[in-house]
């Protein structure tokens, strides 16, 4: 199997739903003759011309809403957003249009439509430019939110969001663009709503998804050295979450942590921690543990920058406290 | 690092205590068992013992002061090290896999034994949701496993640990580390308690006592006893001489009606009510700074002569303030008797989670009909007091009806 980056494995979904179906197209700041501002566009516009790879404006809400209304007269647009950061301004036209035109139209009208770009950290980009905001879009009925951690999920999970019929919000993340991993070729389709069990475990469950996989990842390889198994689950999809493996996971382990790159108030973790506790509440051997970002706002600072977000002795800390080991 | 001593909880109701006087100091070796300190408890004083060899390292509650149950007391380093303290409860890598041999995790075993000695009481037991479930399913009795989570949470590994030693006692036995240091030749094979959960009438009927009467919602049945015969029983005794009090009498016969009405001898613990096995009375004993309740093990099947002795020893010990939280905790109902006050009737409030207690007023000559004439009797008024939540009405009536009758004629308590 070919080994891609991130990026390129977003790149290649997109050709090739694009290849499938003329009704797809990309729209964004700088996704065409610039390539993109994180290269997931390198080569479209070359190969696909400007009626399909279309440079927009800086001009969220505007671009935003134009894509709507092409979503409901039967295109099918990519709706590239330079960072999450910057989508806020286009919450209206997401939120109040493309979650709810099918409801208010009573099915009369249809919303596909992908809007996606980087969330999270990218690296000393300070506080507006860093934020995990993925709880926000996956309050809202109407909307599916993904936020795949690998290159192969990736490109399967954008691949899938391209083909349903309803608005997908998708969370990449800068620091995830240039990583690498085996990426199947052609026909690879990522249904939405199923997590990922990453690494089997028995001691514990840490759940997560996006970037903080890594962290988790990392986490378990170190906890395995002192005989603590632990069992990854990476959700991917954020709406609708994957109850039934949070509770699989959970049964079998009797433990969680949840790891989130956000804040803790009404983050996903806080979600997740709810349908442990009411679905699974027998099958708990511990409090489920959390480790989140902390409450601030993130400083531009590298150190500050470090200890802001979850990192690998943070979630083995919790883990050991849900195991109540010592070292916790 | 060391391993916390922690203040054990001693009774159900005890929630600090203070420390008399350190038997040991700084530096000390120690060797499990040993005394450690003096400690004053709401009922009375008792000796903390190690449950690890090791050397005391630290003293955290000076002599005089007082701590709440759990928090540490003293710090002890054990024994060969330093380091290797950190205690580490599953040294195994699985919970599941502590069925299998594995080496003694001390500082655990040390933290947890003092922390919670579970009582047998209606005390709360900390245990995570994991661990009921299991206890339930495998028939283990939670209240007396140790837990060695956060301030003694029991865990799963520390059911699984149990079921591998095979634990399953009853859950009216007192439990604890502290074992019964001497047991009464009675303690062997006690009849074992049985709970079963409330019904659903029995719920509704719970729930609305407590809502006109919070807490332990009491109702009170009075009835006069005619006590010339038991009076004369006494002077039997004192002609025998042998010492038997009319208050040993009325134990006695309490414990016997008890065991014929056993729908008395329960207690309600949470939504569960629990059928006592064994009959226990409680006697209530006076002290200068209060007032303490004895319990008479297994009194229905005591002699007389053993009840006498028995009471006499444990209120002597109780005026020292020397009882041991076993000989005052448990127990299926109490007798409070104020007739040497010359108290000719009173209610009393009842001992939870016992769900009944019988007020005893004095014997006194008085005048009463008996087949249509006037005729003076030794008379004594006895009120039963009930937890109306488990214990109804005509159940009350019952057991006191068999309560007179027994006094009344006391060669029934023969049979």
């Amino acid at each position: 199997m070919p080994e891609l980056m991130y990026r390129e494995a977003l790149n290649q979904a997109l050709a090739e739903e694009m290849e499938r179906d003329a009704n797809v197209f990309l729209i964004g700041e700088e996704v065409g003759r610039y390539n993109g501002a994180f290269k997931v566009s390198q080569g479209l516009l070359d190969k696909f011309g400007s009626a399909r790879i279309i440079d927009a404006p800086i001009s969220e809400l505007g671009f935003g809403g134009m894509s709507v209304g092409a979503a409901m007269v039967g295109l099918r647009p990519v709706v590239e957003m330079m960072t999450w950061n910057f989508a806020i301004l286009a919450m209206d036209q997401i939120v109040n249009n493309a979650a709810k035109l099918r409801h208010m139209s009573g099915g009369q009208l249809r919303c596909p439509i992908v809007f996606r770009g980087p969330g999270g950290a990218g690296g000393r980009l300070s506080s507006q430019h860093s934020q995990a905001l993925e709880s926000n879009y996956a309050h809202f009925p109407g909307l599916k939110v993904i936020a795949p951690a690998t290159p192969a999920d990736a490109k399967g999970m954008l691949k899938a969001a391209i083909r349903d019929e309803n608005p997908v919000i998708m969370f990449e993340g800068e620091r995830l663009y240039a990583l690498k991993g085996e990426v199947p070729e052609g026909e690879h389709v990522v249904p939405l709503g199923k997590a990922d069990v990453k690494r089997e475990g028995t001691d514990v469950t840490v759940i997560t998804w996006s970037r903080m996989y890594y962290f988790c990842m990392q986490a378990a390889e170190e906890l395995a050295k002192e005989g603590i198994s632990v069992e990854v689950l990476d959700l991917r999809t954020l709406r609708p979450l994957d109850e039934e493996a949070i509770l699989a996971s959970v049964r079998k382990t009797n433990r969680a942590v949840i790891v989130e790159e956000g804040w803790a108030l009404a983050g996903i973790g806080a979600s997740v921690v709810d349908i442990i506790q009411s679905k699974a509440f027998d099958e708990l051997d511990a409090p489920v543990e959390r480790v989140t970002g902390l409450d601030v706002n993130m400083s531009y600072a590298a150190n500050l920058e470090n200890a802001t977000q979850p990192d690998a002795p943070k979630i083995i800390a919790a883990v050991k406290k849900v195991l109540y080991r010592q070292g916790a | 690092m060391a391993t916390p001593i922690q203040m054990p909880s001693l009774s159900p109701t005890m929630t600090e205590g203070k420390i008399v006087k350190w038997l040991k100091k700084v530096g000390d070796k120690v060797t499990s068992g040993e005394a450690l300190a003096e400690l004053e408890t709401d009922k009375s004083n008792l000796e903390i013992e190690a449950y690890d060899d090791g050397t005391l390292a630290e003293i955290v509650v000076g002599e005089n002061q007082s701590a709440p149950v759990g928090s540490p007391i003293a710090y002890l380093t054990p024994k060969g090290g330093k380091a290797a303290a950190a205690p580490t409860p599953a040294a195994a890598p699985k919970p599941v896999e502590a069925a299998a041999p594995k080496p003694p995790a001390p500082a655990a075993q040390a933290t947890s034994a003092a922390s919670a000695p579970v009582a047998s009481g209606g005390r709360r037991v900390r245990a995570s949701p994991l661990a009921k479930k299991i206890a339930k399913d495998r028939g283990l009795d939670i209240a007396q496993v140790q837990g060695s989570g956060p301030s003694g949470r029991v865990v799963k590994r520390d059911i699984e640990e149990a079921l591998a030693r095979g634990v399953k006692a009853p859950a009216a036995a007192p439990s604890a580390p502290v074992a019964r240091k001497a047991p009464t030749a009675a303690t062997v094979a006690r009849p074992e308690a049985r709970s079963e959960p409330l019904s659903s009438m029995r719920k509704v009927i719970a729930q609305r006592m407590t809502e006109v009467k919070p807490g332990v919602p009491h109702f009170y049945l009075t009835l006069e006893v005619e006590m010339d015969a038991a009076v004369k029983v006494r002077e039997e005794a004192k002609a025998m001489e042998l010492k038997v009090s009319v208050n040993d009498l009325i134990v006695k016969a309490v414990a016997m009606a008890v065991r014929r009405y056993p729908k008395i001898n329960v207690s309600l613990q949470g939504d569960q009510v629990v059928h006592h096995g064994s009959v226990d009375v409680g006697i209530a004993v006076a002290l200068e700074q209060g007032l303490i309740t004895p319990v008479i093990r297994d009194a229905d099947t005591k002699g007389l002569q053993a009840i006498s002795t028995e009471v006499r020893e444990l209120a002597e010990r109780a005026r020292k303030r020397a009882l041991k939280p076993e000989e005052y905790t448990g127990g299926s109902i109490t007798v409070s008797n104020l007739g040497m006050y010359g108290i000719d009737q009173f209610v009393a409030i009842i001992n939870p989670p016992q769900a009944s207690i019988l007020a005893v007023g004095a014997v006194a000559d008085k005048v009463v009909a008996r087949d249509g004439q006037m005729v003076i009797r030794k008379m004594m008024t006895a009120t039963l007091s009930c937890d109306h939540r488990i214990i109804d009405g005509a159940i009350g009536a019952e057991f006191l009806r068999e309560l007179r009758g027994l006094l009344e004629h006391p060669t029934r308590l023969l049979f």
